[in-house]
This record gives C-alpha cells, sequence and structure tokens, in this order.
C-alpha cells in the first residue's frame, strides 16, 4: 500500500473582510494519516477545509496537496473528495447512482457503475441497497453511503466535515470505530473537522486544536490530552481543573506556583513552554479530574490540595467530588469505583494529593467556553 | 361529513370555515365552472335571433365544431384552412413563447435563488415594478420601441447597422417579445422557489466530485427544479395561447392569434356559439397538449402545486 499524499498548509490566512477566519496556519500533515481539526464551533476548521477542497481561494499562505501547489487549480479537479456535514446526498438519484456520480462525470457505462456500486455497499455493510433513495435509509445508511461515494472518486485525500453530528450518540460512537476502520482499509489520509474531542481523540493519528483562526497545538492524542500547549488547548480537550496563580521559581522542567486559592504547587512545565516561563509569569497549572487521589486529612504540601465539598455523585464507573475550585469554576475530582466503601463527605473540608508529572504548567490564557 | 372537512371546520370554528369554504366555492363553482359549462351549453346550439331560443330550431348540434375544420357549408375549400391555420400557429407560437421563456428565466431563477445579498431584493424588485403597470401599456410601450420609427429603429438606423427601418411588427417579432416579456414573472416565480430550497452543498457535492456546470444543472439542479419548471411553462403555456391583448397590439397585420378568431365570432359576427365551440377547442387542446407534456417529462399535477 502507498504511504498516502500528505497535505502541507504553509502560512495560510483566510479573510472574509476585515475577519481574519485562519491567521497563519502551518501544518503538515503525512500522507495516510487521520488528522483532526479540533475547535470549537467559529474557530475556523470549516474554513481550512474549504481552503483545501478548493472551494475557497486563500488570502495568503499556500495549501500544496503531495507537493503541489493547489493554487488556482478548483474542487472539481483536486485529488480531494469532500463529504458534507449534512451529507448532501443527491435525493433523486437512487442510492447506487449517488455513490457513482464521480464515474458518471467521467463517462463510465452503467454497467461498470452498478458493478463499482456494489462492491462499495459490500464495504459499507449495505449489501443490496442500491436500488433504494437517500431518503428510504436510516441516518447512519445515509452517512455510510455518503462515505461510499465519497471514496467511488478514488481521492488521495477525503475531507470530512462534521459527518457525524447529525447521528445520535450511540450510533456516533458505533460510526467512529467504523470510520477509522475505513480509513485503515483504503490508506488514504482522512482530514476530519470536528468540535467533539471525543472524536478527535479516538480517532486520530494526529490533532491540530484551533481556537478563534489560531492553531493552538499540533500533535497526537496523547500529547494533546496530556502534554497541552496552551490554556486554551488544555481546557477544550477533556475534562480539567484549572489553578490560576503566578510562577514562584521554575525548577528544571518544573516549577512552583503560587495560586490564588490553595497555596504553592508544584507541577511540571508543559513541553511546549519549557525554558520559556520565569518567575512572576502570570501561569495557569491543571490537573485533570482523574489525577487527583483521597489524601490523609490534614496533609500539607506542594502537592496536596484542600478544599469545602459542594456535593457529590455517583456515576457507576466513578464517584465524583464536586469541591470549591478557583474563579467560581467547581472543582471536579473522580475517583475509580473498584468496590470501596465510600463516605459522603459534602460540607467538609478534604485533602486531594496529585503526583507532579499529572499536573501541567501553561501561560496564563484564555479557557474554553464551557 | 370527511375527516378533512370535520378538521378544517375544526381548526377554523364553524362561522369562519363555512364563510372560507363557501367563498371558495363560489370562486371555482360560481366564477369558473358553471360559466364554463355555459359556454360547452353555447357551443352545442346554432345561432339563432333571441324569439327563436328555446324554440323548434334550438336542438345540440355539432355545427359549429365542423365549422372549424370544414368551414361554411358550400364553401369553395375542403376544409377551412384560415383558421385551422392560425389554430396551429397559435399553438406552435405558444409553445415557441414557452421554451423561449424558459431559456431565459431559468439561468435569472437559479442565480437569484443561489445569490444572497441585498442586491438580489433589488434586482427581484426591478422585476416586479414594471409589471404594476397595466398590460395594455406595457404592450403599447412595447409597439413604441420596436415601430418602423420606434426607439430600436432609429438606434439601428443611426447606428449603421441597418440601412432601412426593420419591421419588427410584420415579422412577428415585437409579439414574441411582448407574449415573452408579458409571462416573464410567471416562469420565474415557480423556479426561483423549487431552486431555492436547493441545498447548496448538493451543487458543491457535484462539483467537488468533478462535475463541469451543465453535468451539475443537468443532474442535480434541473431534476430538482422539474416542479417549478413544469409549473412555469403550464402558466405560460396556458396564457400566451388565450392571450388577446398582446397580438391585437403588437402582432401583424397579416397574424392572426386564434384568440382574435374567438373575439371575432363573439364581437363581429355576434355568433355566441361559434366563439363558445371556438373557446372549447382551444382551451381542451391546450390541456391535452399540457398533460401529454408533462407525462412525457414524468411530472405529476401534485408537484406542480409545490
Amino acid at each position: 500500500m502507498s504511504a498516502g499524499v500528505g497535505v502541507d498548509l504553509e502560512n495560510l490566512w483566510i479573510r472574509f473582510g476585515d475577519f481574519v477566519a485562519v491567521r497563519d496556519a502551518n501544518v503538515t500533515i503525512n500522507g495516510g494519516d487521520f488528522f483532526s481539526f479540533l475547535g470549537p464551533s467559529g474557530c475556523g476548521k470549516t474554513t481550512i477545509l474549504r481552503a483545501v477542497s478548493g472551494f475557497l481561494e486563500p488570502s495568503g499562505g499556500r495549501v500544496l496537496i503531495g507537493g503541489n501547489d493547489m493554487k488556482g487549480i478548483g474542487p472539481n479537479k483536486r485529488p480531494t473528495a469532500l463529504i458534507f456535514q449534512n451529507l448532501a446526498l443527491f435525493p433523486l438519484m437512487k442510492v447506487w447512482e449517488n455513490i457513482t456520480f464521480s464515474m458518471e462525470i467521467k463517462g463510465a457505462s452503467a454497467r461498470e457503475r452498478r458493478k463499482r456500486a456494489d462492491e462499495l455497499l459490500d464495504m459499507i455493510a449495505l449489501p443490496g441497497q442500491g436500488g433504494k433513495l437517500p431518503s428510504e435509509l436510516s441516518g447512519g445508511q445515509r452517512q455510510r453511503v455518503a462515505i461510499a461515494r465519497a471514496l467511488c472518486a478514488e481521492p488521495d485525500v477525503l475531507l470530512l466535515d462534521e459527518p457525524l453530528s447529525a447521528l445520535d450518540l450511540k450510533l456516533r460512537q458505533h460510526m467512529r470505530t467504523e470510520l477509522r476502520e475505513i480509513q485503515q482499509r483504503v490508506g488514504i489520509t482522512f482530514i476530519y473537522i470536528t468540535h467533539d474531542q471525543g472524536e478527535a481523540l479516538t480517532m486520530s493519528d494526529n490533532i491540530a486544536v484551533m481556537r478563534a483562526g489560531v492553531i493552538d497545538q499540533i500533535g497526537d492524542g496523547k500529547a494533546i490530552y496530556n502534554d497541552p500547549a496552551t490554556a486554551f488547548a488544555a481546557s477544550f480537550v477533556g475534562e480539567n481543573n484549572v489553578f490560576r496563580g503566578k510562577v514562584k521559581r521554575v525548577m528544571g522542567n518544573e516549577a512552583l506556583i503560587q495560586t490564588n486559592r490553595s497555596g504553592d504547587l508544584v507541577a511540571r512545565i508543559s513541553s511546549a513552554n519549557q525554558g520559556r516561563m520565569k518567575e512572576g509569569d502570570a501561569a495557569m497549572m491543571f490537573i485533570r479530574p482523574e489525577a487527583f487521589a483521597l489524601a490523609p486529612k490534614g496533609a500539607t504540601g506542594t502537592h496536596f490540595v484542600t478544599a469545602k465539598v459542594n456535593h457529590e455523585e455517583f456515576e457507576g464507573n466513578a464517584f465524583n467530588i464536586f469541591m470549591e475550585g478557583d474563579g467560581g469554576k467547581e472543582l471536579k475530582v473522580s475517583i475509580p469505583n473498584l468496590g470501596q466503601s465510600f463516605e459522603d463527605h459534602t460540607g467538609q473540608n478534604i485533602t486531594l494529593e496529585y503526583e507532579t508529572k499529572n499536573a501541567v504548567i501553561v501561560p496564563a490564557g484564555e479557557l474554553a467556553a464551557e | 361529513m370527511p375527516s378533512f372537512l370535520r378538521e378544517f371546520f375544526k381548526r377554523n370554528g364553524t362561522g369562519m370555515g363555512s364563510l372560507m369554504l363557501g367563498l371558495v366555492l363560489f370562486w371555482t363553482v360560481g366564477l369558473i365552472i358553471l360559466p364554463q359549462l355555459s359556454m360547452l351549453d353555447f357551443s352545442f346550439r346554432p345561432n339563432l335571433p333571441p324569439p327563436e331560443i328555446g324554440g323548434p330550431r334550438d336542438v345540440y348540434t355539432l355545427e359549429n365544431y365542423k365549422y372549424l375544420i370544414y368551414g361554411p357549408e358550400g364553401g369553395s375549400q375542403d376544409y377551412n384552412a384560415v383558421d385551422l391555420r392560425v389554430f396551429f400557429r397559435t399553438l406552435v407560437a405558444a409553445v415557441c413563447v414557452t421554451v423561449f421563456n424558459l431559456i431565459l428565466c431559468y439561468p435569472i431563477a437559479y442565480y437569484l435563488a443561489q445569490t444572497k445579498g441585498n442586491h438580489i431584493r433589488i434586482f427581484a424588485l426591478m422585476l416586479i415594478i414594471p409589471y404594476w403597470i397595466n398590460e395594455i401599456l406595457r404592450a403599447f410601450a412595447l409597439r413604441i420601441i420596436f415601430g418602423e420609427t420606434g426607439v430600436l429603429n432609429n438606434m439601428l438606423v443611426g447606428l449603421g447597422i441597418f440601412d432601412t427601418p426593420f419591421d419588427f411588427i410584420r415579422n412577428d417579432i415585437a409579439l414574441y417579445a411582448g407574449l415573452g416579456y408579458a409571462y416573464i414573472l410567471l416562469m420565474i416565480f415557480p423556479i426561483y422557489n423549487v431552486i431555492e430550497s436547493l441545498d447548496r452543498n448538493q451543487i458543491e457535492a457535484a462539483r467537488d466530485m468533478g462535475a463541469s456546470w451543465a453535468k451539475i444543472h443537468q443532474r442535480v439542479v434541473i431534476p430538482y427544479a422539474k416542479p417549478g419548471i413544469s409549473s412555469g411553462c403550464t402558466m405560460v403555456f396556458m396564457l400566451s395561447a388565450g392571450a388577446l391583448a398582446a397580438p391585437q397590439i403588437l402582432g401583424g397585420p397579416s397574424s392572426l392569434w386564434f384568440t382574435q378568431l374567438i373575439y371575432q365570432q363573439f364581437n363581429d359576427n355576434s355568433d355566441w356559439p361559434q366563439g363558445a365551440a371556438y373557446a372549447v377547442v382551444l382551451l381542451v387542446t391546450c390541456i391535452l397538449l399540457v398533460l401529454a407534456v408533462m407525462r412525457l417529462f414524468k411530472v405529476n399535477m401534485g408537484d406542480i402545486g409545490k
């Protein structure tokens, strides 16, 4: 199998009048990768996708597909296929006609097209459904037809614009696995747009986290989750607890933070910021709910946090404790349910501990909206 | 009472429901169906002076229909060549006007429907406002433009394109332009309405898969717009075939429209039964033609109402 065709964005700027939708994006997407752009709505991720597919000319910078500059090449001439958010299946064409539309344009005979449609229908596990109209299929089936239609064009790069957002939760989770499987089978580059961090983490080889037109961080799921580069990336991807404060002392890759509420705490400086933070800098420390453990009452030190419990809940696989946190936000702690007894702490002060490697420091910055 | 009627009264109340239903019935039965039936009745009766109406000679007959085909009894020709030629020429001309209108209006409707912004509203207003002027005045305006010493001829001769003025009226160009212009909105708006609801992503999806603009229209836009196209074409065809003012004002001296023959029978000859027969033939032929074309293009009656 070929290594696939890569996509490069070089100093990409996209403006609509005065509004900057994408600001100086530099991204290298390896051939055969499942690459996600992750960000809240309006962050410019769909704009990037439209620039790659050719529906939009960049205001500055370049889009390269397989090393070739795509400037002036229209969407019908690029080796990309786009799956729209609403799928955009042709309602008046049968499923098999939909799937093989790209072949019809190239002048393939009806027999060839039916044969290819049958192969693709087998691949998406909808054998014998070619004669139906899209309106006769369920949401998940339509989803798969859209994928088959895009793959039929044999693109080098498949672009997906939040294609799962219209599905219900169960189906969405099922389609994640299926999409990933299809991608690995066909071995082409997938560029996936989503605001759902679960989708991005489970499917992607690499993820770009976007905020207001700017790419905050590029990395694989583990790097993004464990080693965020910015406060936004830390708060947008997964649940996280923030501690605001300022750097009191830098000790190699770690730093002592004087927090506003919880005294002095030690944490690791995130990789992207190592060597860049100095004493007195405003900083934010992030600790995941699952990175805390209950500590003996009254323990003190630079990896202990004490706070009052507002309420608790039992989620099945975990006990969740919600405590008074920083800046009006609740501090959330998840203790895995391993069958241990668990007493109710509501209204009490409790002490938590964490390991330094699980707490990460980034420069103070904008947090993701709840 | 059928369930849809019960539902209708429940939603609107007995008083309001009866009023609305009454008005609709008055409109369809009183103003359309009954007069047409009366015309149908006329068309099968001989043209008699008033005292003889209801008398022994007032019997149903096919004379009026025979007249259209064979002409006057004892006439010099086997067929009523003059009237038949006018009849078929009217139908062919109405088809031409419809096709011409469709070719002209489809791009306009597509552009209006798929472009966003305020200038579209201005564009639409510019199409609508001329229709505040009544049909006769508009026809006369076109006559002034197309006349021998009209604006267009002055311009063409002035620019040296023609040596002598071109007779747009005798060559029926003014008539076709007038008929085409008269019904332009009836073609644009049904098509606009349908295309406006077409998801832009479908056009982009087709383009993304390599389709040319022609192919996108052929496979995606036109099939989707078919109900609007057929509704627009039906209206334009029916109204063109039945037009009277435009042919009267813009038609050349030798080119009669079939409606003008009907008018002559009613008005100049005071032969209502003959005029009624001609009108019925025109109406029935037009309806059959429309149904045949709808069948050919696989359009359902229900789609037209969309």
